[in-house]
């Protein structure tokens, strides 16, 4: 009788792979360490080989390292580069089979079932793995048995295939710490003297559950195949970048809008698909003689409309030198941000929608950093009553409110020379000789001792709205501690 | 304190174009009682070729009505007439801010506008100016003098204040 086809995993351990990837890019003899700081002292992260030998151990002190062994280079470790890496290697492996998942942050694991034949078997296909990972200089241990639990076991303590069927006779002789368990688990099972799988499985269950808790048996279930455990491949993240590759160059600027039209209505359908908006844009023109072309573009918000986003582009395709041709176009959504599908009503109108374009436009001239948008904020001080932010990154506030007049343009504080704590009747300021018509105030403003600023060391301010008889009106101020008068402002 | 008279009459968004040297800056706070400070969307430029740009750009977009430019230098014929047509294309109103004595040709308009002390009113309310119009295009010269109130945010043509 047919009874399925059996399940075969296949787990990898890289036991080095922290090092090896940074040894990749640059490679060291001798001893070497990555080391990652934890609780402010410098710790080893993973070492080589070399490093092994001399007796050294991850999650030692470095400085111990080092006396150790003096000839030691380090560098620091990058977890989120390993990661990376691991997700590289976990798309390599789809070579073997198309069911490839992580297992912890130095392990793969893969359902080889009914891929096997393909390499000629298993022996071969492990051989395989085994020539393309050292041949990029990757130490590696490989397991294969019927299940995920069993396949860990034997890549971590005895390397090897273990025969389809019974997982209890391949597992019999590994130590308990096969069974993926915590460190003091294992420990504590040492000492009730269940040292390997084997008799571990051979004891009672109720009192090992008792003593433990269920996990411990459901991993021991799991490795011997009573329990069922998936393998879930996880999907790489989406990829937000399309590229044409053209039979002839290009040169002209109506045929390359061409092809970033067709490029973004590709990308923009994979946004929207995945309910993103675009908000950095970068089109890579890749010419004959090999030279590349960059276009960025910013987004005052994220968009996935080609239509509008095409006619962003226009003021930067019209900027490069096209050479003797273009034969590739690449365009990459570097930076995006989710733009949930929205009910369209009939209230809302194009004129935020075109202001936004020409902050874009015009933020591919002179920066989005430089369009600026006020927002209130809640201060007495008059330099910080309202908040300068970037117009592409905030949204309109309303909330303006001032209980006394302010100038409509402010200046930082410029001396007048003027003595006496009532506002002077002449004063010269900017060169221009001034009478005072009428004054009123002041108004006391009291530095915010909480923010430190500098302006304010002066302390108290006595403000004066000073009208002149020539016209002006001026907004001045006295500060009575550290007695002096400026002028910091110009009413209308 | 014109452009944020005019920013009042005017519906939609306003923007204001300043050299980043300029230490003076407009005060949200102050001009709040002019016109919605969130209507104003302010740029900061490096040199005068770019704030010209940058004006003519928004001009020609439509998206704002208002667009305020703080020039320090004199504008070409060139440069005048191209604001020109974009502000006529984008159906909006541009406003160049400019030192004595350095207009351009091009313009339209040209207004001077100076604040007069008058010693008449309270001093709530003291926000008398004096609109010249200096050159006019479409039309003859005329000298206003100005109020503005307030609680009705509108400005009131007053007669001049007696010698």
């Amino acid at each position: 009788m047919f009874d399925g086809i059996k399940r075969r995993v296949v787990s990898l351990w890289f036991p080095r792979l922290a090092s090896e990837r940074v040894l990749r890019q640059r490679p060291i003899d001798g001893p070497f360490a990555l080391t990652f700081k934890q609780n402010n002292a410098n710790r080893i992260y993973c070492l080589n080989q070399a490093a092994a030998q001399q007796g050294l151990h991850p999650g030692m002190p470095y400085a111990d390292a080092r006396a150790f062994c003096p000839n030691l280079q380090s560098r620091t470790a990058e977890p989120e580069q390993d990661f990376r890496f691991l997700r590289a290697l976990c798309r390599w492996a789809t070579r073997y089979c198309p069911w490839v998942g992580t297992e912890g942050a130095d392990g793969l694991v893969m359902d080889v079932a009914g891929s096997t034949h393909l390499f000629g078997g298993e022996p071969p296909m492990l051989a395989d793995m085994r020539m393309h990972l050292m041949r990029a200089g990757l130490s590696v241990q490989i397991g294969c048995a019927d299940t995920r639990g069993a396949a860990w076991a034997l890549a971590h303590y005895d390397e090897g295939i273990a025969p389809s069927g019974d997982m209890l006779a391949a597992l019999k002789y590994l130590p308990v710490a096969g069974l993926r368990i915590d460190e003091d688990m294992s420990i504590a099972l040492q000492r009730l003297g269940l040292r390997s799988i084997g008799d571990l499985a051979n004891a009672a269950r109720a009192p090992l559950t008792r003593r433990f808790g269920p996990g411990l048996l459901l991993r021991l279930d799991q490795a011997l195949g009573a329990q069922p455990e998936q393998i879930s491949p996880d999907a790489d993240p989406p990829h937000y970048a399309v590229r044409i590759t053209l039979p002839e160059p290009i040169g002209l600027l109506a045929d390359v809008m061409a092809g970033t039209e067709r490029l973004l209505s590709k990308l923009c359908a994979k946004l929207k698909a995945q309910e993103m908006g675009a908000r950095k844009l970068c089109l890579t023109l890749r010419r004959v003689d090999q030279d590349q072309q960059l276009v960025e573009l910013r987004l005052a918000r994220p968009l996935r409309d080609p239509k509008r986003i095409l006619s962003l582009f226009e003021r930067g395709l019209s900027e490069i030198d096209a050479g003797f041709g273009i034969d590739q176009l690449r365009l990459e959504a570097t930076q995006v941000d989710a733009v949930p599908i929205q009910q369209i009503s009939h209230v809302s109108d194009g004129r935020e929608d075109r202001l936004d374009d020409l902050i874009s436009r015009l933020g591919t001239r002179i920066g989005l950093e430089n369009i600026h948008r006020f927002l209130p904020a809640d201060s007495h001080i008059p330099e910080r009553s309202f908040i300068i932010a970037p117009a592409a990154y905030s949204e309109p506030a309303a909330g303006w409110s001032s209980l006394n007049p302010r100038p409509l343009i402010l200046f930082p504080p410029e001396p007048i020379s003027a003595s006496g704590s009532r506002p002077p009747a002449r004063f010269r300021w900017r060169r221009m000789p001034l009478t005072t018509g009428r004054a009123t105030g002041p108004e006391r403003i009291a530095p915010e001792w909480w923010l430190g600023d500098e302006n304010w060391r002066s302390g108290l301010r006595d403000y004066w709205r000073v009208e002149t008889r020539e016209g002006r009106r001026l907004w001045l101020f006295y500060t009575p501690q550290n007695p002096g008068w400026f002028v910091q402002g110009e009413f209308a | 304190m014109f452009a944020f008279m005019l920013a009042t009459r005017l519906s939609g968004g306003a923007m204001w174009i300043r050299e980043n040297w300029e230490t003076s800056q407009i005060n949200p706070a102050g001009f709040a009682d002019f016109t919605n400070p969130s209507r104003l969307i302010r740029c900061i430029t490096q040199n005068q070729t770019e704030t010209l740009a940058v004006a003519e750009e928004a001009l020609r977009s439509g998206a704002v009505s208002l667009v305020i430019m703080q020039l320090s230098q004199p504008v070409g014929l060139t440069e005048g007439r191209r604001l020109q047509l974009a502000a006529r294309d984008g159906d909006a109103t541009g406003l160049a801010i400019i030192p004595e004595g350095m207009g351009s040709n091009a313009v339209e308009t040209r207004w001077r506008c100076t604040p007069v002390f008058d010693p008449q009113t309270g001093a709530e309310d003291s926000t008398l100016q004096r609109w010249e119009l200096i050159k006019n295009k479409s039309g003859t010269l005329d000298v206003w003098h100005v109020r503005w109130d307030k609680a009705s945010r509108r400005f009131f043509v007053v007669p001049p204040p007696r010698k």
